[in-house]
C-alpha cells in the first residue's frame, strides 16, 4: 500500500463507570489508503461511532482516549492543540454523524449553514465567490442550486443527506467519515445519496469511512471492511474476502442475517446478547455466541494476525 | 361495494378486518391544499386462514396511515373499516370492546413507547387488569409469563427489570408479548424492526412468524424493508404515494415484479454478492427527461422509464395479472380490471392443506397456488 492517509495505531478508549472502567474501543488498529473506501461494520454498541469520534479527538469526559495514535498523513493529531484540532475537523477529517440530516439548524437556511463552515475555518470569502463555491457545491450533491435559500423543513430526507455531504465536503477533507449515513432513507433514495458520496469522493480524491451494519451496503460500497466487535477489531479483510470466505464466525453471522431474495426461510439471526462492556467474558468476547467455541477460546483471547492476506481474531480460523 | 353480510351469517363468514375502498385525505388548513394520504385501497384480513400481509412503501406512502385505520385510530374520508361486518365508527360498546382485543398494534419505536420509571412490568399488568384477564396474582404472573415465552423471553429475565436494562429487540418483543396477552387475531406491527440491529431482526421477525404458524394470528406486517417483507410474509401489498400499486402473493411480487415501482425497490437493495451492480446514479440522469408528475395520472409517471402519454391522462386501473396478484399499470390493461374493493377479496390468502410440508427450520405455510 502507498503512503496511508489516514493511520489509527492501537487506539483505545475508556468511559469512567461506578462499577469499573469500561473499554468501549480497545487496541484498534488500521490504515486507510488515498482513495479507499473501508468499512466499519458490527451492532450497536461495539463501539463505531466512539471510535469514529475517538479519531477526531471529540470524546467527551467521562470518556477517555487512554492509548495510541492517530495520524493524518505526516500529522500526529495528538501533537495539536485544541485550536488546531478545530481547524482539522472539516478540512482534514470530516465526520457526518448519525442523524445528521436532522441536525441541520432548522431556523438557518442551507446555503448559510454552508458558509458557517467557511467563515468557521477562517475563509473570508466575498459575497460573490462565497454563492459561487456554495452552488457549485450543492450542483456537485446532486442539489439545484435554489437550495441555497432554502430551509431544512424544505427539503426532503435525500436531499437533507445530500446538503449534509455538502457540509462535509466543503473544505476538501482528504478523509470522510459516514455514521450510518443513510439508515433513515429507504432503498431508492439511500441508492442516490450513496451514489451522491461516491462521485464527490471520487472528485476529492478523498478516502472515506463507512460506518453501518448493513452488509448488503458494505458489498456494494466498500473496498475493505474491518468487523468490530464489544470495542475490538476480529476481522479486516477486502469485502469480496468477507463476502466469500467469512473467517470469523461473528462475519460469518453477520453475512448471514442480511436476508435473501432468492429463497424464503433463510432468514437467520445471531444467536444471543452482545456482550456488557463492563463484564467481558474471559478468552474471546464472542465465544459465548459462538457455536464452534473451544476450551481455547473461552480462556484465551484471541489476537488479530494475518491469514491469507486478510487479519481476523479467532483461534479457530 | 361488497355485500352487507346478513346478522346471522355475518360472524361465520364477514373477515376479520375489511378495508374497502378506504382513502384517507387530510386538510389542508387556511387555503392550503389538502393531502392525500391513502387512495382507495381494499383489503381482507380473514381468521379462519392466518396470514402475513406485509405492506411495503417509502415514508409518506401511507403505510402507516393503513395502520392507524385500520386500529380505527383515524377515520377513513371515503370508503370504510369493517370489523367483523360492521363498520369499526358504528360499533356498539361491546364489540367494540372485542374489536380492541383481537386487533393489537406494535409501535416502531421499542424506546418512546416505556414510561421510563415504570418496570417493563408495567405494560404487562395494565392489559390484564383493564380486561380482567385474571382473577388473582398468581393467575396474572402465569398468563405474562406464557407470554413472553411465546415470544422466545424467559419471564424471569425480563420481569422487575427496567426498559433501560433491557435490549431493543427484548423490548420489541415485550411489545409483542404484550399484544399477545389479550389473545388477539390480528397484530398490525408497524415498522417493528427498523430501529433493531440487522442481527436481532432475524429473532423478532422469527417470533412474529411463529405466532402466525402455531396460534393463527394475522399479522399486518407494515415495514419500508421488502427483503424482510419476502422473508416473513405470504402476501405483499406496495403502496406508492398513496396508491396501491402491486400487490400479490410474496414470492411472486419478488420473483418476478410487474410494477416499474416495484421493479425499482427491487434494484435498489444493496445485495451482499460480489457483483457490484448496485451503485448507478440512473435515476438522477434519466429524470430529467422524464414526463412531470401529473395530478390526473399515475403516481408513479414521473418517475417512470415505461411512461406513455396515457400514464398523464388517468389514473390506470388495478388489473388482476394473476391468481392473488393486482398491478395499478396500463401496460396490463389486457387483463381484467378490479373493482373498488373486490382487492380484498382477490387476495384472500388460502394457506396450505394441513399437513403439508413445511421448511424445519423456519416454518412457513406453505403456498397454495
Amino acid at each position: 500500500m502507498s503512503e496511508p492517509v489516514l493511520r489509527v495505531d492501537g487506539l483505545s478508549v475508556a468511559f469512567g463507570h461506578p462499577l469499573g472502567k469500561v473499554h468501549a474501543v480497545d487496541d484498534v488498529s488500521f490504515a486507510l489508503a488515498a482513495g479507499e473506501r473501508f468499512g466499519l461494520a458490527g451492532e450497536s454498541g461495539s463501539g463505531k461511532s466512539t471510535l469514529a469520534l475517538a479519531i477526531l479527538r471529540m470524546i467527551k469526559p467521562p470518556g477517555r482516549i487512554e492509548a495510541g495514535e492517530v495520524w493524518l498523513g505526516n500529522t500526529r493529531l495528538a501533537d495539536l492543540d485544541e485550536e488546531g484540532m478545530r481547524a482539522l475537523r472539516l478540512a482534514g477529517i470530516a465526520l457526518v454523524p448519525q442523524g445528521s440530516m436532522n441536525s441541520l439548524n432548522p431556523v438557518l437556511r442551507i446555503g448559510k449553514q454552508i458558509a458557517d463552515a467557511f467563515t468557521d475555518h477562517g475563509l473570508h470569502l466575498n459575497r460573490g465567490e462565497e454563492k459561487r463555491r456554495i452552488a457549485a457545491l450543492l450542483v456537485q450533491v446532486g442539489l439545484p442550486e435554489g437550495v441555497a435559500r432554502m430551509y431544512p423543513h424544505e427539503l426532503s430526507g435525500g436531499m437533507k443527506q445530500r446538503a449534509c455531504i455538502a457540509i462535509a465536503t466543503c473544505l476538501r477533507p482528504r478523509v470522510i467519515i459516514a455514521d450510518e449515513p443513510t439508515s433513515a432513507l429507504d432503498v431508492v433514495v439511500q441508492r442516490q445519496v450513496m451514489a451522491t458520496l461516491a462521485r464527490v469522493q471520487e472528485e476529492l480524491g478523498a478516502a472515506v469511512v463507512l460506518i453501518g451494519h448493513d452488509m448488503g451496503l458494505m458489498a456494494q460500497f466498500i473496498d475493505r471492511l474491518a468487523v468490530m466487535y464489544a470495542g475490538r477489531l476480529v476481522e479486516v479483510a477486502p469485502i469480496a474476502e468477507i463476502i466469500d470466505r467469512p473467517r470469523h464466525p461473528y462475519t460469518r453471522a453477520l453475512v448471514a442475517s442480511l436476508p435473501s431474495l432468492e429463497t424464503r426461510g433463510a432468514l437467520t439471526g445471531i444467536p444471543g446478547l452482545a456482550p456488557l462492556l463492563r463484564d467481558l467474558p474471559p478468552g474471546c468476547a464472542f465465544h459465548p455466541r459462538c457455536t464452534l467455541a473451544t476450551e481455547r477460546c473461552r480462556a484465551e483471547r484471541p489476537l488479530l494476525r494475518r491469514v491469507d492476506g486478510t487479519e481476523v481474531a479467532c483461534h479457530l480460523a | 361495494m361488497a355485500p352487507k353480510w346478513p346478522a346471522i351469517l355475518r360472524d361465520a363468514v364477514a373477515p376479520l378486518i375489511e378495508a374497502i375502498d378506504v382513502s384517507k385525505r387530510f386538510a389542508g388548513g387556511l387555503g392550503r391544499e389538502s393531502t392525500l394520504a391513502l387512495a382507495g385501497l381494499s383489503l381482507a384480513v380473514h381468521a379462519e386462514t392466518p396470514s402475513i400481509i406485509a405492506v411495503v412503501g417509502e415514508s409518506g406512502s401511507g403505510k402507516t396511515t393503513l395502520a392507524r385505520l385500520l386500529l380505527g385510530l383515524a377515520e377513513p374520508t371515503g370508503g370504510e373499516v369493517r370489523y367483523r361486518g360492521t363498520d369499526l365508527h358504528k360499533l356498539t360498546r361491546e364489540e367494540r370492546r372485542t374489536f380492541r382485543r383481537d386487533v393489537q398494534a406494535v409501535f416502531q419505536d421499542p424506546y418512546g413507547v416505556y414510561n421510563p420509571f415504570y418496570r417493563v412490568d408495567h405494560v404487562l399488568t395494565a392489559p390484564v387488569r383493564r380486561f380482567q384477564l385474571a382473577s388473582s396474582r398468581a393467575e396474572a404472573r402465569e398468563l405474562i409469563g406464557e407470554a413472553l415465552r411465546g415470544v422466545g423471553l424467559q419471564p424471569e429475565e425480563i420481569l422487575g427489570r427496567f426498559p433501560h436494562q433491557l435490549s431493543g429487540g427484548q423490548r420489541q418483543r415485550v411489545m409483542v408479548a404484550r399484544a399477545l396477552l389479550l389473545g388477539p387475531k390480528l397484530i398490525v406491527a408497524d415498522e417493528p424492526v427498523s430501529m433493531v440491529d440487522a442481527s436481532l431482526r432475524a429473532t423478532i421477525l422469527s417470533s412474529l412468524r411463529k405466532l402466525t404458524d402455531d396460534r393463527g394470528i394475522s399479522i399486518l406486517y407494515i415495514t419500508h424493508d421488502l427483503a424482510t417483507a419476502f422473508q416473513v410474509s405470504d402476501s405483499i401489498l406496495v403502496l406508492y404515494r398513496a396508491h396501491l400499486v402491486e400487490a400479490g402473493a410474496a414470492e411472486r411480487v419478488i420473483a418476478a415484479p410487474q410494477h416499474p415501482y416495484t421493479q425499482l425497490l427491487i434494484s435498489a437493495i444493496p445485495r451482499a454478492h460480489a457483483a457490484r451492480d448496485w451503485l448507478i446514479d440512473e435515476d438522477e440522469e434519466t429524470r430529467k427527461g422524464r414526463a412531470p408528475l401529473s395530478a390526473h395520472g399515475c403516481c408513479f409517471a414521473d418517475r417512470c422509464p415505461h411512461a406513455a402519454s396515457d400514464c398523464l391522462a388517468a389514473p390506470p386501473d388495478l388489473y388482476h395479472t394473476e391468481q392473488r396478484r393486482a398491478v395499478a399499470c396500463v401496460r396490463f390493461r389486457d387483463h381484467p380490471a378490479l373493482s373498488a374493493g373486490a382487492l380484498g377479496e382477490v387476495l384472500h390468502f388460502t394457506p396450505a392443506l394441513p399437513g403439508a410440508p413445511c421448511d424445519e427450520s423456519f416454518p412457513h405455510s406453505g403456498q397454495a397456488e
